[in-house]
């Protein structure tokens, strides 16, 4: 009934709702202090790039001193100043500083903030069927203390005593003790404040996606209809919604114990020529804690991407996606088994063995979904009609790295083999293929499969495809390598390997990963240029340029606040019905009743026709009614 | 040298850049609309995407085969031959599957390239398919599971009561090390109060047990005798990596730790398999601890039994070494910490002199 109010309400002559985006906006409202989501999208997105060109570069730096050790960085002094000391080399205590934030950058603000915050916001409402989210200011206020928070991480890393330099994993004590490490003073302080304002927009942005999914949708958008990319954002925010909490907890005991004397994680420490007074607490709570939200990050950063894959796929093989509701129950139990395989972080630091047998089974089974997911990939493609749009590519590609990546989880999730691996280069291959460059390839999907709606214009689609193939290639070159050293038993987050023969003979290997680190780099440099260039002077887009059947191709080309400028469409059917046989077009949208095409439907789906009448009937009534 | 790289490669792709923007744009112009996208384009991504990976494969090949001796390391402990043996069974499995599925991925992106003439196939589901390829990874999976449950069992298990004991604690930025000696074989008791510039380990001196402990600074170990390492910090977490031996566990401030093995070749017997008199056993750091992470190495050396006893017996007792901290012994047992420590007559006089 409450979808048939909705219905009423904007078929009346004077609904106020669709007309608000001719109420009067400045430039504070419309850009800054917006509460439209497509808006609040292109905010996220923005600051998000800037994350990413900001986490891109310092990967950059650290790669030079790790594939040149003996070269003289005295030239990026300008940018650096006494980061580089003396002898013209990186201080080693910023190298660990740049690995902790091109970490937490990465991990926090581009692919959590950057990802869902985009697309969730833009895409929840457009596919669904909404005007906007439930709460647009809420809405609002999620992105400006995800913009505070920016700005207090951003200035970290201005200060004397450095940015927090103790891993993005932040495991105490080095990062409650400022004696253990410099970054451990005021940056650690910056880093705890800032990832708290970050929750709390996590938090903000969560509860509106969920809100809005489960109440928003539109006439006859049931969640069986709902595109697979609706779906992972949905799931996702539950994910966050239950885990970054938790991390909440945990830096604030950190806190604590930073600032107020407390022994939540602390216990027998002599340190700085003192032993400290702090008893009975377990840096081990802390990983507990930490991992409870940090294994499920990982599929809140991966999860969006692999919505944004199928949906992508699908349209460019103009095939329906194949087994959507395997698709969605995968979805789901890795939803779900993302909360019990958190300790697999954690099989070498001392955790009862037990405890260890039980969290690799369940990582074990996490495979299995996500097998499930890449068959149905692979058959979604086969025997499709490929079109390489860059989206396209960029999907690919990310299902080959989803692959590549996923299998070496399936030796870092055997507790046997990781006792060897835990800590290695291997590790770094593995979470930077699976989780970093799936999700950023996610991303890139979803940049340019959806730019034409974000802005009206297309991206370039040959620069696309030189993006493409540079970041597909440079992406392989520098973390394929990572695994041979990481055999080799090569640990991560070391600023030099010249104290070792043994782990001294990769020094080629590591110099060609960097190369290949600063031409990946590079290559975004087309991505950059052709996304501005795009914004103002792309070719103008069509209303549907990739014929695609999902309703946010049924709005106008530059959509107003409230996205449809009269009644939001009725959807009658799956957004997968791609080349069915006996239709006309190789698509038909969500908003085409079956009764408009007899030649095509299902013999079940015939037998819907009839309700699609009565649907129109009950709503008539409520219409004389009111 | 790494500059020139820099610049020419940033060049490089400036000018790819402008190039590619230009003609692109021309051949857009030339083309009046760009209804005709899908076609030229299209086909050489599909081409690409193949060439790729035959690329791709052959690189991964080459390398795999040509460099194995360089990356893999040699194995010198009991239960690294069963790890190794997990890990390869599981390349095995893991690498059918990359091969497989990155072909069919690349195969189907090239073969199901648009064409006009094509249509695709409307195929939504096939719950036969889908069951399979569900259980069928469930069962390979449970496979893998079950054996290395066993094997991480066994690597777990208790350590045998005869097992010789090595303390190892690590610190910013190193690790000291602590052997019960010869007299009682039983390690003393620490806290990490006691600790001071010279007891780093907090050797608690009212324990009869610490008075014969020695304290080296390279660590021995017999081989085929089976060892368990008893693990600290004194600071921040750190984590023992022994590669040779497959061998890993943090070092938890508060929680103790252990991990059992035993060694299965002398220093000796790697340096002649591999042709490398220079070949040294290690352990070093594998959990970030600030500034000098990286630099936390120390020597480990396997002997015959009898030269480790022969290393062990030679050792001087850390008490010896402070003969100050005869002190903090209590009265009633200095004669007993004397004897155990090995203290000599004039060190006692020395003392003596100095009280």
């Amino acid at each position: 009934m409450a979808t048939a109010d909705i219905h009423i309400k904007e078929s009346a002559p004077h609904g106020d709702h669709h007309e608000e985006h001719e109420h009067h906006t400045n430039f504070w409202t419309h850009y800054i202090f917006t509460t439209d989501h497509k808006m609040i999208a292109k905010q996220f997105l923005l600051t998000g790039i800037f994350w990413a060109i900001l986490g891109g570069a310092m990967s950059v730096i650290f790669r030079l001193q790790l594939g040149f050790p003996d070269a003289n960085l005295e030239w990026i002094r300008p940018l650096l100043g006494d980061w580089i000391t003396e002898q013209g080399k990186i201080d080693p205590e910023f190298y660990l500083a740049l690995v902790t934030m091109h970490g937490t950058i990465m991990v926090f603000f581009v692919l959590t903030a950057g990802l869902s915050g985009t697309f969730s916001n833009f895409l929840i409402p457009l596919q669904i069927g909404a005007r906007d989210m439930a709460s647009g200011f809420m809405n609002m206020l999620s992105y400006w203390f995800f913009f505070i928070s920016s700005v207090i991480m951003f200035t970290s890393l201005f200060i004397e005593t450095g940015p927090a330099s103790g891993g993005w994993v932040i495991y105490p004590p080095l990062s409650a003790l400022p004696q253990a490490v410099n970054g451990s003073g005021l940056g650690m302080t910056l880093w705890l404040t800032a990832m708290a304002l970050f929750i709390v927009s996590t938090l903000l942005g969560g509860i509106n996606y969920i809100t809005t999914v489960i109440n928003m949708r539109t006439q006859g958008m049931s969640f069986s209809k709902l595109p697979l990319t609706i779906w992972a954002f949905f799931l996702t925010a539950i994910i966050g919604l239950l885990s970054f909490p938790v991390l909440f907890a945990a830096a604030l005991l950190l806190i604590f114990d930073r600032s107020f004397g407390t022994s939540f994680y602390l216990s027998d420490i002599y340190i700085g020529g003192e032993a400290l007074p702090n008893q009975g607490g377990s840096p081990i709570l802390f990983q507990h804690l930490f991992w409870f939200l940090g294994h499920p990050e990982v599929y809140i950063v991966l999860l969006p991407a692999l919505g944004i894959t199928s949906e992508v796929i699908a349209t460019n093989s103009r095939k329906p996606i194949f087994g959507y509701k395997a698709m969605v129950g995968s979805m789901l139990f890795i939803a779900i088994l993302s909360f019990v395989v958190w300790a697999h972080h954690m099989f070498v630091t001392g955790m009862n063995p037990f405890l260890g047998s039980v969290f690799m089974l369940l990582t074990l089974i996490i495979a299995v979904p996500s097998a499930v997911k890449v068959f149905n990939y692979l058959t979604t493609l086969w025997k499709g009609n490929i079109r390489f749009t860059s989206a396209m590519m960029f999907s690919i590609g990310l299902v080959s790295f989803f692959i590549s990546g996923g299998l070496t989880g399936i030796f870092l999730g055997n507790s046997a083999i990781d006792i060897q691996l835990h800590d290695t280069y291997f590790v770094v291959a593995h979470f930077h293929l699976v989780m970093g460059s799936a999700s950023f390839f996610g991303m890139m999907a979803g940049i340019y499969h959806w730019f034409p709606k974000f802005y009206g214009r297309m991206m370039d689609d040959k620069l696309g495809n030189v993006h493409f193939w540079m970041t597909f290639i440079g992406v392989y070159m520098v973390f394929f390598p990572m695994h041979y050293i990481g055999i080799a038993g090569y640990p991560r987050r070391y600023y030099s390997f010249t104290n070792f023969d043994t782990l001294n003979s990769f020094a080629d290997l590591n110099s060609f990963v960097s190369i290949a680190a600063i031409l990946t780099l590079g290559a975004q440099g087309i991505f950059l240029f052709n996304f501005f260039y795009s914004m103002y002077r792309g070719r103008k887009a069509t209303a549907n340029p990739w014929k695609s059947n999902t309703l946010e191709w049924t709005t106008p080309i530059n959509p107003g606040h409230g996205n449809w400028p009269g009644e939001i469409p009725t959807v009658y059917r799956w957004p997968y019905d791609y080349s069915k046989p006996g239709a006309k077009d190789d698509f038909i949208p969500q908003t085409v009743p079956f009764s408009a095409t007899p030649e095509s439907n299902l013999p079940h789906e015939n037998e819907l026709i009839r309700l699609e009448k009565e649907d129109d009937d009950v709503i008539r009534v409520d219409d004389k009614e009111s | 040298m790494f500059t020139a790289v820099v610049i020419i490669g940033i060049l490089l792709i400036l000018v790819i850049l402008v190039i590619l923007f230009r003609i692109g744009n021309l051949v857009g112009i030339v083309r009046g609309k760009d209804q005709s996208d899908i076609g030229k384009t299209n086909k050489v991504n599909a081409w690409m995407m193949m060439a790729f990976m035959i690329v791709m494969f052959g690189l991964f090949f080459w390398y795999s085969f040509v460099y194995f001796d360089d990356y893999t390391l040699p194995i010198a402990s009991e239960h690294g031959v069963e790890t190794d043996f997990m890990f390869w069974l599981t390349m095995a499995v893991t690498g059918f599957i990359f091969i497989l599925t990155n072909v069919l991925l690349f195969y189907f992106s090239w073969k199901y390239q648009f064409s006009k003439e094509n249509k695709a196939k409307f195929y939504p589901d096939n719950t036969k398919l889908e069951v399979i390829w569900t259980i069928v990874p469930a069962i390979v999976l449970a496979g893998l599971v079950f054996t290395g449950l066993r094997t991480w069992n066994d690597i777990t298990d208790e350590a045998s009561e005869d097992a010789e004991v090595v303390e190892i604690m690590g610190y910013q930025f190193g690790w000291g090390l602590r052997y019960p000696g010869v007299k009682d074989n039983e390690l003393g008791d620490y806290d990490y109060r006691l600790i001071d510039a010279s007891n780093q380990w907090g050797m608690d001196l009212t324990d009869e047990n610490s008075y014969d402990d020695f304290t080296p600074t390279e660590m021995h170990i017999p081989v085929g005798k089976e060892v368990l390492f008893k693990i600290r910090a004194k600071d921040v977490l750190h984590s023992v990596f022994a590669p040779h031996f497959r061998l890993k566990m943090d070092a938890v401030p508060g929680m103790p730790t252990h991990f059992k093995f035993t060694a299965t070749k002398t220093t000796r017997q790697m340096q002649e398999e591999l042709g490398d008199p220079d070949f040294e056993y290690f352990i070093t750091c594998t959990e970030i601890c600030g500034r000098g992470h990286f630099s936390m190495k120390i020597r480990v050396v396997v002997d015959e039994p009898a030269d480790y006893e022969e290393w062990k017996a030679s050792q001087t007792t850390w008490l010896k070494l402070y003969p100050e901290y005869l002190e903090r012994v209590p009265e009633e047992k200095r004669e007993l910490a004397i004897i155990k420590a090995g203290l000599e007559e004039d060190q006692l006089q020395e003392m003596e002199a100095s009280l």
